[in-house]
């Protein structure tokens, strides 16, 4: 059992160990790994945009089994987990994008390509922005935490259809960049950022859900007297619908 | 069985008495298909070759009016929660609404097709298969547009809400779709009409089974 203070401070280490991670993988990448044979300089990106994709992925599989657990469970804290899962997984899949183009003007020698995953990506990114509206307009927690649950459930079942319907209509994407298929030299600062990225995922998704909740509270407890309000609410969070 | 006929034969009602409505979406489309030909300029070769585009985005646009109001009936007299209260499967009523759209769909995409031909000079000679291509495009439009439409049409900014949500997950049957027709309108040589069929067949079998699945959570906290 971890004590209170410990889990509440539990996301700021996540995130000073991931900012560190990713201060000292950035540094090595940039200054100490050798520039790529073919690319160059520009190959240096791919030490943050590779672990942003991993990491969007990540979150947004989080938000997914997060959505299966609240329709199976009907627990609200599950709800709370959604929405942070959602929203730093659009975070990370709108920083992946920019990166994307980034990369893209000096290799492809355009902005954006309709490649697969760049593609996939970004109608991700629309379709989890979509929920993350849905979720603004409407007042009500308990349709609001359903619909949200059955609206990333059937955007995440897309996923691997867009994929391979954008795959057989144009494909420019290289190889996807892991350990195994990029030299040894670039394997610390990948696996460093790619940790780093991690670390600050789990760290801002534990405190965006504890700001879910706590807005959770607000709105499930009754209005009446102050004593009341809080041991209510957190009865009701604890619990399920 | 029964239940999901009796679903049929409300929504076939429902659409009979607001068929104003679909005429008015209908003038909409053939709107969407006048406008998109400004944007290209009068070049007939260059007509013809994003016809397929226009005419699914035209369908696609169109949808929106249509989906989003599927559900205005059941909404405002509170009829959806009577129906439920009757122990109504939510299952039948889902896919009775599903369906109903659907056919909606397919006929706005059929009658916008001879306004194609006359506007684009894209004409096809295998009406058989084009009809096919419109019949699995408004499908994959339909089962999630229904299930999206229900749930937008108790929420604020509704009108916004359905396209916001639903564009990006229908990306798939727009591609597939655009392909298959464009393919049909200029030839196909290398036979990938099959592919892009069976990628809207794949796409309508697993929207229309996991839509179906999930409508009933959706109107459950209706």
């Amino acid at each position: 059992m971890t004590s209170p203070r410990l889990s509440r401070r539990l996301p700021f280490f996540f995130i000073l160990a991931g900012a560190a991670l990713l201060l000292c993988g950035s540094y090595i990448g940039l200054f100490v790994a050798p520039p790529e044979r073919m690319m160059g300089e520009v190959q240096r990106l791919m030490y943050v945009h590779v672990p942003t994709a991993w990491n969007s992925m990540l979150a947004l599989t989080f938000a997914f089994i997060a959505a299966l657990a609240y329709l199976a469970g009907g627990a609200w804290k599950w709800d709370a987990r959604m929405e942070a899962g959602i929203e730093v997984g659009v975070v990370l899949a709108f920083l992946l994008c920019v990166q994307g183009s980034i990369w893209a003007k000096p290799t492809w020698g355009v902005w954006w390509d309709w490649d697969p995953r760049l593609t996939t990506t970004a109608v991700l990114l629309l379709a989890f922005a979509g929920i993350i509206a849905l979720r603004r307009f409407v007042d009500d927690p308990g349709r609001r935490a359903t619909w949200s649950a059955v609206a990333t459930i059937i955007a995440f079942a897309d996923v691997p259809i867009v994929y391979f319907s954008v795959k057989w209509w144009n494909s420019l994407h290289q190889l996807q960049s892991t350990p195994q298929t990029v030299s040894s030299a670039f394997h610390l600062p990948l696996r460093m950022n790619a940790f780093g990225i991690l670390f600050l995922m789990i760290g801002w998704i534990m405190l965006r859900s504890r700001i879910a909740e706590a807005r959770l509270e607000s709105e499930l407890a009754p209005p009446p007297t102050a004593s009341r309000f809080r041991d209510g609410a957190h009865a009701q969070l604890g619990g399920s619908r | 069985m029964k239940q999901l006929l009796a679903a049929l034969w409300k929504e076939g009602l429902l659409q009979w008495n607001l068929r104003s409505r679909f005429f008015a979406v209908a003038v909409f489309g053939t709107t969407s298909l006048l406008l998109f030909s400004f944007a290209i300029g009068p070049s007939a070769q260059a007509l013809r070759q994003y016809s397929a585009g226009f005419l699914w985005l035209a369908l696609l646009l169109s949808s929106t009016l249509t989906l989003s109001e599927s559900f205005q009936a059941e909404t405002e007299h509170r009829a959806l929660e009577g129906l439920l209260l009757l122990q109504a499967s939510p299952r039948a009523l889902f896919y009775g609404k599903a369906i109903a759209n659907w056919l909606q769909l397919a006929l706005l995409g059929m009658m916008l097709v001879p306004i194609m031909v006359v506007l684009y000079d894209a004409g096809t000679a295998d009406l058989f298969r084009l009809a096919g291509i419109i019949l699995l495009g408004s499908a994959g439009l339909s089962a999630p547009g229904t299930l999206y439409a229900a749930m937008v049409a108790q929420a604020r900014a509704q009108q916004t809400l359905l396209p916001l949500l639903l564009f990006p997950l229908v990306v798939p049957v727009l591609l597939a779709s655009v392909k298959a027709t464009s393919l049909l309108i200029l030839g196909d040589p290398m036979g990938q009409t099959g592919s892009w069929i069976g990628l809207l067949l794949c796409f309508n079998a697993i929207y229309w089974s996991l839509c179906g699945l999930l409508f009933g959570r959706v109107v459950e906290d209706s």
